[in-house]
């Protein structure tokens, strides 16, 4: 796989407005809204003016359409100064794909045009209470009824859960897994805010209950049986790419802040900077940026491209990505010393926040699983796969996986 | 433009891309893909994609049937079934 490096000079300008807003809409207020465990609805106003809600809409639907690798950059800025807004893109992205996706002709009329201006927030539910990283296990049943179908069960982990207009929801139906699109307001739907979560703590989490739940025919999304395997896991993967480049904007931060920090004061008579053991971990933050950058860009072009291989890509980049997050966040803790416990450096924000990332989208673990099967594709000879095809299983916070 | 495909072109770059998940087990035409063990459920989205750009076609939410894609017979027969079909949107 041939590796391109450079942004087209539309794409360099579209990161340098992401970086902007960012800068001034999001970073400011980022450790506020950590604290208060809430985004303002002032801010959803904001973004939403910006057209960035419209990311993963098709233009005929009012959406921007971003091409692959300007949708990462807006995650990577995004992500550089919050990742509870970098989830917001996320979960409302991965929403908004499957509906132009997979939808009907009328449910792609009916929500994608909000979905591309903020009217409507949409939202990723599958998790369980009893079903992660294991999202075979799912319980949440569908039964059909004279007009519509009528859901039971109950869902965890949701991001945003609390301020979603519309769930990509997944139930069986017949026994199949089947993805539905259910309204905030469909009678028997009963949502919780989750409270005191480790990190992205501003992203609204909610439980959702499901107790005799009518929604309509329409709500049917996709076929059933093909909810999980096609619907979930194209959406996954969107979430997953997302996450990735999200890594590399929180990487991005946490070499910012320490550099930064690392210039300013002094111990035993010297710079921060100038004692070769804090070196170390800015050269390995610098590197890590530069290297999972360049990961995402690859998964960027093959998803552009259309090209199988993404897939592997796209693993590949989340797993380093998250991995690299995490060791650069608590490397930053470690060079600000005590000041990275406070709340006045928001290094203590990213180590949380960069945890979480190692869980949504496919834990650590999973990840690693996957990728070494995958490398066994094309490594002739293949020996069968010790789960069953399309098993599933995967992390324990808001989003699954799909895998075997 | 989609160009009409005929099954006897289909279906050798579908077994020869579906020769890299399986290594030396040479899988019928009519065998069931899901049920041999060689692949998760990142499979069927490298599927789709790999019909998608080989054969220039767009798979629809009216396509997205197992059915469709649990055999080289069954996903040759979707190509040519598109392929040959009126561009519709």
């Amino acid at each position: 796989m041939a590796t391109r490096v450079q942004l087209t000079p539309e794409q360099a300008a579209v990161r340098e407005e992401y970086e902007s807003f960012a800068r001034d809409h999001i970073a400011p207020h980022a450790d506020a809204w950590d604290r208060s465990a809430a985004v303002p609805e002032e801010f959803i106003t904001t973004i939403a003016a910006t057209g960035y809600l419209g990311a993963c809409v098709p233009a005929a639907y009012g959406g921007s359409a971003l091409d692959a690798i300007g949708f990462g950059l807006l995650n990577e800025e995004t992500g550089r100064a919050c990742s509870s807004v970098r989830s917001l893109l996320t979960v409302h992205g991965m929403a908004s794909q499957a509906i132009g996706r997979w939808g009907t002709a009328a449910q792609r009329e009916s929500w994608l045009p909000r979905l591309a201006t903020g009217a409507a927030i949409g939202a990723f539910a599958l998790t369980e209470p009893g079903a992660g990283s294991d999202v075979k296990g799912l319980v949440t049943t569908a039964r059909r009824t004279e007009d519509g179908f009528v859901l039971d069960g109950a869902k965890r982990w949701i991001t945003f859960g609390q301020r979603a207009d519309v769930y990509l929801l997944f139930a069986r139906l017949d026994g199949r897994e089947t993805a539905f699109l259910v309204e905030r307001g469909a009678p028997g739907l009963h949502v919780t805010p989750v409270r005191g979560i480790l990190g992205t703590r501003a992203s609204m989490l909610a439980e959702l209950e499901l107790r005799d739940c009518r929604v309509p025919a329409e709500a049917l999304l996709g076929k059933p049986g093909f909810g999980l395997t096609a619907v979930a896991a194209t959406a996954l993967e969107l979430g997953r790419y997302s996450v990735a480049w999200g890594c590399v904007g929180l990487i991005q931060a946490c070499l910012d802040a320490s550099l930064s920090y690392a210039d300013r004061r002094e111990q035993f008579g010297k710079r921060l900077r100038d004692h070769q053991l804090v070196q170390r971990m800015l050269a390995d933050m610098a590197t890590g940026a530069a290297a999972a950058r360049l990961l995402c860009q690859q998964a960027g072009w093959l998803r552009e491209a259309g090209d199988a291989q993404s897939v592997h890509a796209t693993w590949l980049a989340k797993y380093f990505a998250s991995t690299t997050a995490f060791r650069s966040a608590a490397d930053a803790v470690q060079v600000h010393g005590a000041h990275g416990c406070g709340e006045e450096y928001p290094v203590q924000r990213y180590m949380r926040d960069a945890k979480v990332m190692e869980l949504i989208e496919g834990t650590t673990e999973l990840q690693q699983t996957t990728i070494a099967q995958s490398a066994y594709v094309g490594h002739a000879p293949a020996r069968p796969a010790t789960a069953p095809a399309a098993t599933s299983n995967a992390a324990s916070a808001d989003d699954e996986k799909v895998t075997a | 433009m989609p160009h009409d495909t005929t099954i006897e072109e289909a279906k050798p770059k579908i077994r020869e891309f579906l020769a890299r998940f399986f290594g030396d087990h040479r899988i019928a035409d009519d065998e069931d893909i899901f049920a041999t063990g060689f692949v998760n459920s990142l499979f069927i989205m490298q599927l789709v994609l790999f019909v998608e750009s080989e054969f220039a076609l767009t798979v629809e939410d009216e396509d997205l049937e197992i059915e469709n894609f649990s055999t080289v017979d069954a996903v040759a027969a979707l190509v040519t079934r598109k392929c040959s079909a009126p561009v519709s949107s």
